[in-house]
């Protein structure tokens, strides 16, 4: 019997770990250094494209964000990469940096989506505390960095449905919003969980305009099994760097399966309480827009359909609009929660 | 006198400008990650603002007493049925994607649809009898047919509306501006009944 021995490696030839590592990142280096600056800023989106075991997306080096305080560069430090599957990784192409955090609705900084990136400049997003009130054991106002502090960081790769037919996949940074809940030991009378964004007509110039028929904070809520749920994430961060304001900084709720209005942004209080809060969209047009805002492809909205979804990004004459999936394709984590429920009255 | 020839292209140039600057984003690439969603936008909101630009002249000319103002009225209407018909355009090949069974139900089902098509016949209407030999065939009811130019304002500016989901400031802006010009002629036409 023929053994074949296997033909030797030499160790010059192994590519050293950090590089390995960091392949996606080199490569993106070299990118630059032969392609020259036009054809580099491109490039970025094409190595964050498709996103494997074990490596987290990055930014692009050019558009990193500098930390809002030091103590915050020690907790990004050590972020947990997402794992190769479902439900924390989507195995789609990710929506690249560049329109992640120019392609936004953040009313509080104007309603086109280029206004919460360009009109964003003097927000800042530290200091800052946070609120916890209601129905909780220890109720205060805590510091960011305290409410953080026993927080391991991980990466999470979601689908993000806006109610407006278009999504993104996105990779965000955070901790699970279970983990936080159970810190301020919630009482038995803490049915639901309501959150509030930062108000502050300085820094943020849609709150300043008179036309705006929203009636600030914005309010957005959950039921306790949903804020419980392993999928609700608190994000911080995203394709692992901190949270630019337009995407919320520095504090943000993921809620993947229901339209991206109730991942509230900017957060500075959370309540607890027994009975459904109201939320500024319900407030708004309870005909268009429901408490639960499950994603459903069954339930249109009155102005528009919601069956399918404007993948983005687009480009004119490559429009990839897809179905849009029950639970935004999580049903198998969260359909559970609504059983029995009738979902074309309660959505 | 050679100014004022001038003057007639300058404008349909001019006009031409805001559909050349986007010939020349789509060319480049550059309508940001939802381009349909920018396109419709963008073009629709030239339809409206040629549609008001169009309708101020009058008034325009009767306070400046410059009768080139009105000589002008004819081509800006038409450019807002130029824009309008590329919004139309947009929406039937990127929106609707050529689904012609959806389209009905769309124009049906969403008033936001059904008064911006409204609107869109009514130019349509007003463009077919805007030729000078229309005007003239059409003799009184062309000026009573013409009067419509405010209906499809109104229903532009109501078509916008219904369309923004939380800050109406754009809706309330084109309104004012169509309100301000529907008002002026009220006031115009009342003082010529009293003289």
């Amino acid at each position: 019997m023929l053994i074949k021995k296997p033909s030797d490696i030499k160790p010059s030839e192994i590519t050293p770990e950090h590089v390995y590592r960091n392949r996606r990142q080199f490569i993106e280096d070299s990118g630059k250094l032969l392609l020259g600056a036009a054809a580099a800023s491109t490039l970025p989106s094409v190595a964050n494209a498709q996103i494997g075991a074990g490596l987290m997306a990055r930014a692009p080096a050019s558009m990193r964000r500098s930390p809002p305080a030091a103590w915050w560069a020690d907790k990004f430090a050590n972020i947990k990469p997402a794992p190769n599957s479902a439900p924390f990784n989507t195995g789609e192409s990710l929506t690249p940096y560049e329109d992640v955090v120019s392609y936004n609705n953040f009313y509080e900084f104007g309603m086109n989506k280029g206004d919460p990136s360009s009109n964003s400049g003097d927000y800042k997003a530290d200091p800052w505390s946070v609120e916890i009130s209601g129905e909780v054991a220890k109720p205060g106002t805590y510091n960011l960095e305290d409410i953080l502090r026993p927080h391991d960081l991980e990466e999470r790769i979601y689908r993000l449905r806006c109610v407006e037919a278009w999504s993104m996949v996105i990779p965000w940074v955070g901790f699970p919003l279970a983990d936080l809940i159970k810190r301020f030991e919630p009482t038995s009378k803490a049915k639901y969980i309501e959150f509030e964004t930062l108000v502050d007509p300085e820094t943020m110039p849609g709150v300043r305009s008179r036309f705006a028929i929203v009636d600030w904070p914005y309010r957005e809520g959950l039921r306790m099994d949903e804020a419980m749920n392993p999928l609700t994430l608190m994000a911080v961060g995203v394709y692992g760097d901190y949270l630019p304001p337009q995407n919320g900084a520095p504090l943000r709720l993921i809620v993947p399966w229901k339209y991206g209005f109730k991942s509230i942004k900017a957060i500075v209080k959370i309540n607890f309480r027994e009975t459904m809060p109201d939320t500024t969209w319900v407030d708004l047009q309870a005909q268009e827009y429901g408490f639960f805002a499950n994603v459903n492809p069954a339930v249109h909205h009155p102005r528009w359909r919601q069956d399918t979804e404007r993948r983005l990004p687009q480009t004119l004459f490559s429009r990839s609009r897809i179905a849009t999936e029950p639970f935004n394709g999580y049903g198998e984590q969260v359909a559970s929660m609504y059983e029995g429920m009738d979902l074309s009255r309660y959505f | 006198m050679q100014m004022r020839k001038l003057i007639k292209p300058l404008v349909f140039v001019l006009a031409l400008l805001p559909f050349s600057v986007l010939v020349l984003r789509i060319l480049q690439n550059n309508l940001g990650p939802d381009p349909v969603q920018e396109l419709s936008l963008d073009t629709g909101e030239w339809a409206l603002r040629f549609l008001i630009i169009a309708l101020a002249m009058t008034p325009l000319r009767r306070i400046t007493n410059q009768i080139e103002f009105t000589r002008h009225r004819r081509m800006l209407g038409l450019f807002a049925l130029f824009y309008a018909t590329t919004h139309l355009l947009v929406w039937l090949m990127f929106v609707l994607e050529f689904r012609w069974f959806a389209i009905a139900e769309e124009i049906l089902e969403r008033p936001y649809i059904t008064v911006g098509f409204i609107a869109y016949l009514i130019l349509i209407a007003l463009g077919i009898t805007s030729p000078k030999f229309m005007v003239r065939r059409l003799g009184k009811s062309w000026k009573r047919l013409h009067k419509l130019v405010y209906v499809a304002a109104i229903l532009g500016v109501l078509h916008l509306l219904w369309i923004l989901r939380l800050d109406i400031g754009p809706a309330v802006f084109y309104g004012s501006l169509v309100a301000l010009l529907l008002g002026y002629r009220a006031w115009f036409s009342f003082q010529a009944r009293r003289s």
